[in-house]
């Protein structure tokens, strides 16, 4: 056993897993993972698309052999990037379609990935191992049908998600989820429209600009060049405004905006798994409603499938209880660690804008004196 | 200039957002933008969106933004050792505390300075005149600095819109204060009330006795339906606030352009304007809404357009100014309509930021009474002026002819021999000569002040421009350090979580 946990560790140290550029590729978007070897000796280099993405998502969801994986709170893995798709899938992908050569973007996919290798019951697999270190494609690899009976979720969705609870711990958290779930959704939201905003503000900050300097006349005499004089200069501080916006633009966006894209995607993540659980409890207690109304010759294996509902159902529970910590303490420190970066980011530009305009509004004084 | 730094001593505060503490540094944000500067493009203002959320510094920190700017506070005279010197603009501000936009609310509704907040906006009363009176060292020293630019005896200012009455009947009144030294005047310094229909009476009076001789008259700012029916109807948002203060500001602009003219400082109505108690109300003043106004003026222009006699310019001077004036119209119609998309983003950031609570709050606005609706206004009224000298060269001409016409009559008179009505002939003829040299004469001078005026416009919006420009970038910079000084207050806080 031993040789097999040293053969399923990662050979990559997770922290150090970088998704540094995206390079377009006519209608799609290669990325290129970077990660340290745990050894020290070297870097692994490897080129992925979203559909390499999604087969490792796909492998992490059919891993029957971990148990009680349905307690997993899978990290979420950001929608396909739309390279030339409408305004309102666009608006859809939100923050991380809009950061400048998809920078934001490759930093959710590097999260993405940094969370499945910290994951211990997820880094075993051999497929992330694949992911970060293999020179060939994996995306072309038939994956094990998912676990995930997903269709028939779906469906029955409605009754079971209401399904009360038998564990307290549980039933809060689900109520928690729900509530926080539609509160970072709206917060994202109306982020994104703030900084949306503000892009359209530094677009007409530059129509304004240009409309200045249309009205720099052509006569020399003194009083015509001095409104001359002005128009230009006041285009030059417009000009400013318009950097400013678009600098504030995106800091929001690559840092409270990303952070929030993560938290709303975290959080459904989480009411995935509590709602598998969910599903597991209703099948346990199915299975024992049969098991009591059995007839006789049917009995012992209605009571097989109990126990093996109930079981599994502990399984869940288990893993989902040490999940539920770990998710925790995770988002926590995500989200932070964003509001910190956004802070200091702003305060940063914020200062910058201002020394400039400090020395525009001298220049400004010092005209026709 | 004193008179622009009179205005800029008249702190004025859009009201702020209610509750929090930390708005307070927000509604300062807008206190050295003066309105002028905020008109051009946006100056910094809250969106008083009734939001509850916002960000709270802690309380270590929350004294701060309060401290760092209580003596940019422009508070009412009760705190006026702190604040510079200058009247106190709006009714609808008060800086005491975080509940001021309700307290701004009773203001417009209740309709008298009766709040504890401004004690010194009685109407009658020794505050206001020492109040008046340290601003007055203020503007002498100006004065003394501006001497080699200019001379100005008079400053005026627009403050205090209060709405007098209820209802549909509702008015906002406005005070109407005067510093001076000129001996014209029966005091130094005065105040009166005057509501808006008095500012439009004022110019029509102007308008019949001055342009005719070529002078520019400045247009006042547009009437407003919409606004005045929030006003009236007493909604105490954001909008109507926002609206009388940019009345106010549009109005105390228009006043100071109106006495900085040399001669239509000399004319007894403007005097009176500034001094009498009660003036008759004045009630012809439907033609003078914006659209009105320009449409008058089109037609104006248009009408000349149609003459046929083309005007022989010995002096291409007045053919390249009208160009000029032209072109210029229609380049800062265009800067306005940009400006115009500007504001209305900010006021979509304002609304979308206002969930967050960001620093940067700006409130736009889509009234018309800007600066640069202001110098729209006024190219209009310098082609009126450019129109009045063709008008008085039309009629020199005409005269001439007429002038011509008479002496053939007589011609043929004297060859038809008839004397009785020969000498009725050499009457007119005499009469028509006498109007065509006083045509002449008129036409000169018509051209010789126009010139003047035209000349003087220009000096006057350059430098109007400038200091508005210069305060709005001012502006500007302060908020840009206090939106600094509000991160690096916050981000401590973002560490300490968790």
């Amino acid at each position: 056993m031993m040789e097999e946990d040293r053969e399923g560790l990662l050979r990559v140290s997770a922290h150090t897993i970088r998704v540094t550029e995206a390079v377009r590729d006519g209608d799609s978007l290669t990325f290129i993972v970077i990660s340290q070897k745990l050894s020290g000796s070297g870097e692994y280099h490897v080129a992925r698309t979203h559909e390499d993405f999604e087969w490792l998502q796909q492998c992490l969801f059919s891993q029957e052999e971990v148990p009680g994986v349905l307690g997993v709170i899978f990290p979420p893995l950001p929608a396909k990037p739309h390279l030339n798709a409408s305004t309102k899938v666009l608006k859809q992908l939100g923050f991380l379609v809009m950061g400048k050569e998809w920078c934001t973007y490759c930093k959710a996919l590097e999260i993405y990935l940094q969370q499945v290798a910290a994951n211990t019951r997820l880094n075993k697999n051999k497929c992330l191992e694949n992911f970060l270190t293999s020179s060939d494609a994996p995306g072309q690899q038939r994956v094990r049908k998912s676990i995930f009976n997903r269709l028939s979720q779906a469906v029955e969705g409605l009754r079971k998600e209401g399904h009360k609870d038998v564990d307290d711990f549980f039933q809060t958290e689900r109520d928690n989820n729900f509530t926080l779930t539609g509160c970072s959704k709206s917060a994202t939201e109306r982020f994104l429209d703030v900084v949306l905003t503000e892009q359209k503000l530094a677009v007409a900050c530059g129509h304004l600009s240009t409309c200045l300097h249309l009205c720099v006349e052509q006569r020399d005499d003194g009083t015509a060049q001095a409104f001359s004089q002005i128009c230009v200069k006041l285009s030059e501080v417009v000009d400013l405004m318009k950097k400013n916006f678009e600098n504030v633009a995106e800091n929001n966006l690559s840092t409270l905006g990303l952070g929030l894209d993560l938290e709303t995607r975290y959080q459904e993540a989480k009411k995935e798994m509590l709602y598998r659980r969910t599903c597991k409890l209703v099948e346990l207690e199915t299975a024992s409603k049969n098991a009591e109304r059995a007839k006789p010759i049917r009995k012992a294996a209605m009571d097989d499938l109990k126990m093996k509902s109930e079981k599994e159902f502990d399984q869940i529970s288990g893993v989902a209880k040490q999940e539920i910590a770990r998710f925790h303490s995770v988002h926590v420190k995500l989200l932070h660690q964003a509001l910190i970066l956004w802070c200091e980011k702003q305060l940063e530009t914020a200062k910058e804008t201002s020394a400039s305009y400090s020395q525009h509004l001298q220049a400004f004084k010092d005209l026709g004196e | 200039m004193s008179q622009t730094d009179m205005a800029a001593n008249s702190q004025r505060n859009p009201p702020p957002f209610p509750g929090s503490e930390d708005q307070d540094p927000l509604s300062e944000m807008a206190d050295g933008d003066s309105d002028e500067g905020e008109d051009i493009f946006v100056g910094n203002r809250n969106p008083v969106a009734a939001r509850t959320e916002s960000f709270q510094p802690n309380t270590a920190n929350g004294e701060e933004p309060a401290d760092l700017f209580s003596e940019e506070d422009s508070g009412p005279a009760a705190r006026s050792s702190n604040s510079p010197p200058g009247y106190k603009s709006s009714g609808v501000h008060s800086d005491d505390d975080s509940d001021l936009f309700a307290e701004a609310s009773m203001e417009l509704a209740g309709g008298g300075p009766s709040t504890a907040a401004k004690p010194s906006e009685a109407e009658a009363g020794p505050s206001p005149t020492t109040r008046k009176s340290t601003t007055q060292p203020m503007s002498m020293e100006q004065l003394e600095e501006d001497e080699v630019k200019d001379n100005f005896e008079l400053d005026v200012a627009v403050t205090n819109p209060e709405k007098i009455g209820d209802g549909m009947n509702a008015y906002m009144a406005y005070k109407v204060s005067t510093v001076t030294t000129l001996p014209m005047f029966r005091n130094r310094t005065f105040s009166v009330w005057r509501r808006f229909s008095d500012f439009l009476g004022l110019y029509e009076k102007l308008s019949l006795k001055h342009s005719l001789n070529g002078c520019i008259i400045p247009p006042p700012p547009e009437k407003s339906v919409v606004g005045m029916t929030k006003v009236k109807v007493g909604k105490e948002d954001s909008s109507s606030a926002d609206f009388v203060e940019r009345r106010r500001a549009a109005l105390e602009r228009y006043l100071q352009r109106v006495v900085s003219h040399p001669s239509l400082l000399q004319d007894p109505d403007v005097r009176e304007f500034l001094e009498r108690d009660e003036l008759p109300r004045a009630v012809s003043t439907q033609a003078l809404s914006g659209a009105g106004f320009l449409k008058m003026i089109n037609k104006a222009s248009d009408a000349v357009n149609k003459m046929t006699i083309k005007i022989n310019e010995s002096d291409t001077w007045f053919d390249d100014k009208l160009q000029e004036v032209e072109s210029e119209e229609l380049q800062l119609r265009k800067l306005h309509t940009v400006v115009e998309s500007l504001v209305n983003h900010r006021k979509e950031l304002c609304g979308n930021t206002a969930v967050f609570a960001k620093s940067i709050a700006m409130l736009g606005t889509s009234e018309d009474n800007t600066l640069l609706a202001d110098y729209i206004r006024l190219l209009g009224a310098v082609r009126g002026c450019f129109e009045q000298r063709m008008k008085a060269w039309q009629r020199w001409q005409e005269s001439q002819s007429t002038l011509q016409k008479k002496r053939e009559a007589e011609a043929k008179l004297l060859w038809a021999n008839k004397p009785d009505k020969l000498q009725q002939a050499k009457e007119e003829i005499t009469e028509w000569e006498g109007k065509v040299t006083q045509y002449e004469r008129d036409f000169d001078r018509i051209s010789v002040t126009v010139r003047k005026e035209v000349l003087r416009f220009e000096k006057e919006k350059s430098k109007d421009f400038k200091s508005q420009l210069v305060k709005y970038l001012e502006s500007f910079l302060q908020s840009q350090q206090r939106l600094i000084k509000f991160w690096e207050a916050f981000l401590p806080e973002a560490k300490a979580i968790a």
